[in-house]
């Protein structure tokens, strides 16, 4: 029997933090963090060996709550800060977790290039296709069409398919879910902390107060259901042609490819360097 | 074993600063290629390797600041090395260090600008940059280097005094400097004086990060050392948790700012040259108080009585050891490279003591010791003069 989410939240959460914490009523932060924390106690990873980092937005303050060594940083620059951690300390296992505008717009360059590098680093993106915290403004998921606080005549540019573009980019594992599909979620976490290289998954959440109610999707069970309406498996959505996927959202394991991991050969550099100065007095 | 030995090299002041770093013990470097820095990036990618230390070119120059704080948040000492464009980029976690509290050292050789500016040209005019480039009050040090033997001793010191007050130092190197050649002994790395951050005594049960003490300067946990705490850039309590609780607030800048204070003594660097008996005198810095230097030894020979305050301390701005000089001499004049960024500091503190007589140059050529000079005779017949 896995722990109950209550009894997570009495290992994990921090005893000193001062209460409650900043997420709507209904918010998919609280599910993913949940997985989080499902993963982490699956793996049994020592608290701390673990290092979150996040950036800027809702899904920024998820390290503040919890019991490990976090970092909150600058706005889309969670993976350059979890970069420096991972090459400085390899022994830790180093989570970032970052929303769709900090991952994609601010941070789009760091995500491509952290994908590209492969260290070996887990990237969690919540994609709720709006940018929460600051009011509803349209970010680089938002839907063609939708309507946002700077999109009041209706959104003109085209989203990102952030899991596909990760794919691209090199990332070692990318998988996708949603909030409705919370133990899928931490499964694909699981993987992905497991997954030598980089891993990003890529979750669909909701911000039923600044996207939902806009868009006349409704509240957060509303856009619940909707996800689960939406969701197709990458075995099935393979079968399905472009027109046929274009309001679904494709879940499950993208990408899982083993590349070489940065860090294993800076070790190989350093065996170099070593050999190379013992020859010469550089 | 063979006792180790100096040796003399001809070094360029980036391979100086390279020396500096490693002798420091850092161990880790991220940066963005860059005139006329890159130097300093290729060499530590030769060199960080073979002590144990990670090199790490990045996207760019965000991501190379980043990457820093995050590897000094494990606990290794960290800096990047960039141009006046690059240092543009990176004022955002600047600011994340200074708030933080995040040690590591950032040299940011001085290039023409603004913008693209002048890439192989020397310049000074990111010194109030420097000072004020990221938002918000937020104390930092800023030290400049005028020689090679500097770029390797005040490279060591920003470790230091980075290391020691939980703050990002920067090093204001410029084009000259960076690539002037000069034969130097440089000490051996057993005789470098390396100061490393305090590590928590305490059991983790009872860490606050960023509780106050006597000093100011709470002791630092590296990540992955039990020593689990939150590090934010938002204003924080002492335990390191976001607050608008208005004292809280009040708190934490103020010891941000007091912590550098307390440390004045410590902090502020100069050098002088024949002030003792002075009638007025040149406060410089970077590579134009070398000249600085060569004019006042010429205008003594001359037998005129002027002197040389050269700055290492550009930020907090020496103002206690200026000011018995400036009412001591009837005239000082400041040569930069700029249209004034270092004659405002001295005017500020200044305040009618004396006449302060700026001396600018901003055509990507040094300011010579024959122009200096020409300003000390002029200077020597009085401030009217």
């Amino acid at each position: 029997m896995p722990p109950s989410i209550q009894a997570l939240t009495h290992i994990y959460f921090r005893h000193n933090k001062k209460f409650p914490h900043v997420w709507c009523p209904g918010c998919g932060n609280g599910i993913v963090m949940g997985a989080l924390l499902r993963a982490i106690t699956r793996l049994e990873l020592e608290k701390d060996e673990v290092v979150l980092a996040s950036g800027i937005g809702c899904s920024g303050r998820m390290p503040t709550y919890l019991d490990f060594n976090t970092l909150h940083t600058t706005h889309g620059r969670a993976l350059t800060f979890a970069t420096g951690i991972k090459l400085a300390n390899p022994a830790l296992n180093v989570v970032a977790i970052m929303g769709d505008g900090d991952a994609t717009a601010i941070g789009g360059n760091h995500l491509i290039h952290a994908a590209r590098r492969n260290l070996n680093l887990t990237a969690i993106i919540i994609n709720n296709s709006i940018y929460g915290m600051t009011g509803g403004q349209y970010s680089p998921t938002t839907p063609f069409g939708s309507t946002t606080t700077t999109s009041v005549y209706g959104h003109i540019e085209h989203a990102f398919s952030i899991a596909e573009l990760a794919v691209t980019a090199g990332a070692s594992f990318v998988a996708r879910s949603t909030v409705y599909h919370a133990a899928l979620a931490d499964q694909l976490i699981e993987q992905a902390m497991v997954k030598p290289g980089f891993a990003v998954v890529e979750i669909i959440s909701n911000c039923h107060v600044q996207y939902g109610r806009r868009n006349q999707i409704g509240n957060a069970i509303d856009m619940l259901n909707l996800f689960k309406e939406q969701a197709v498996t990458v075995k099935k959505a393979a079968t399905m042609d472009s027109e046929e996927l274009r309001e679904k959202i494709t879940i499950g394991v993208l990408a899982d490819r083993d590349l070489p991991i940065s860090t294993n050969e800076y070790k190989r550099i350093r065996e170099q360097a070593r050999a190379d100065q013992g020859k010469k007095s550089i | 074993m063979t006792e180790e030995k100096r040796v003399r090299r001809l070094l360029q002041g980036n391979e100086a600063i390279v020396y500096g770093a490693l002798a420091a013990r850092c161990r880790f470097f991220a940066g963005y290629p860059i005139t006329p820095a890159s130097e300093i990036a290729e060499q530590l990618s030769v060199r960080l390797p073979a002590v144990n230390g990670t090199f790490i070119q990045m996207e760019d120059e965000i991501a190379s600041i980043g990457a820093v704080i995050g590897a000094s948040l494990a606990g290794v000492k960290a800096m990047t090395a960039t141009s006046g464009p690059g240092f543009s980029l990176m004022q955002e976690n600047l600011g994340f260090a200074c708030a933080a509290e995040v040690p590591c050292v950032i040299v940011n050789v001085m290039r023409g600008g603004p913008s693209t500016g002048l890439p192989t040209s020397p310049a000074q005019g990111d010194v109030q940059m420097a000072r004020w480039g990221t938002h918000g009050d937020h104390p930092i040090i800023v030290l400049a280097v005028s020689s090679v033997l500097d770029s390797f001793t005040i490279t060591v010191k920003a470790f230091n005094l980075s290391e020691r007050y939980r703050v990002p130092v920067l090093v204001l190197s410029d084009e000259v400097v960076a690539h002037t050649r000069e034969s130097v002994e440089l000490p051996l790395n057993s005789e470098v004086k390396v100061v490393d951050r305090i590590a928590p005594g305490m059991p983790p049960d009872w860490y606050k990060p960023y509780q106050e003490d006597a000093r100011g300067v709470p002791p630092m946990a590296a990540f992955g050392d039990g020593y689990r705490h939150h590090v934010t850039g938002l204003v924080h309590d002492q335990d390191g948790f976001p607050t608008q609780n208005p004292q809280e607030v009040e708190k934490f800048h103020h010891r941000l700012s007091m912590k550098i204070t307390k440390g004045l003594d410590d902090i502020q660097l100069t050098r002088k040259f024949y002030m003792e008996d002075a009638e007025f005198f040149v406060i410089a810095y970077g590579s134009v108080a070398r000249s600085a230097l060569r004019a006042v030894e010429e205008a003594r020979r001359a037998g005129i009585r002027a002197g040389l305050v050269q700055l290492i301390t550009l930020f907090p701005f020496p103002r206690r050891t200026l000011i018995p000089y400036l009412q001591q001499c009837h005239s000082v004049l400041v040569p930069e490279l700029n249209l004034g960024q270092i004659s405002r500091e001295v005017q500020r503190i200044n305040q009618g003591l004396c006449t302060v007589v700026k001396q600018n140059r901003v055509d990507g050529k040094l300011i010579t010791p024959q122009e200096i000079y020409s300003r000390l005779v002029k200077l020597s017949a009085g401030p009217a003069g």
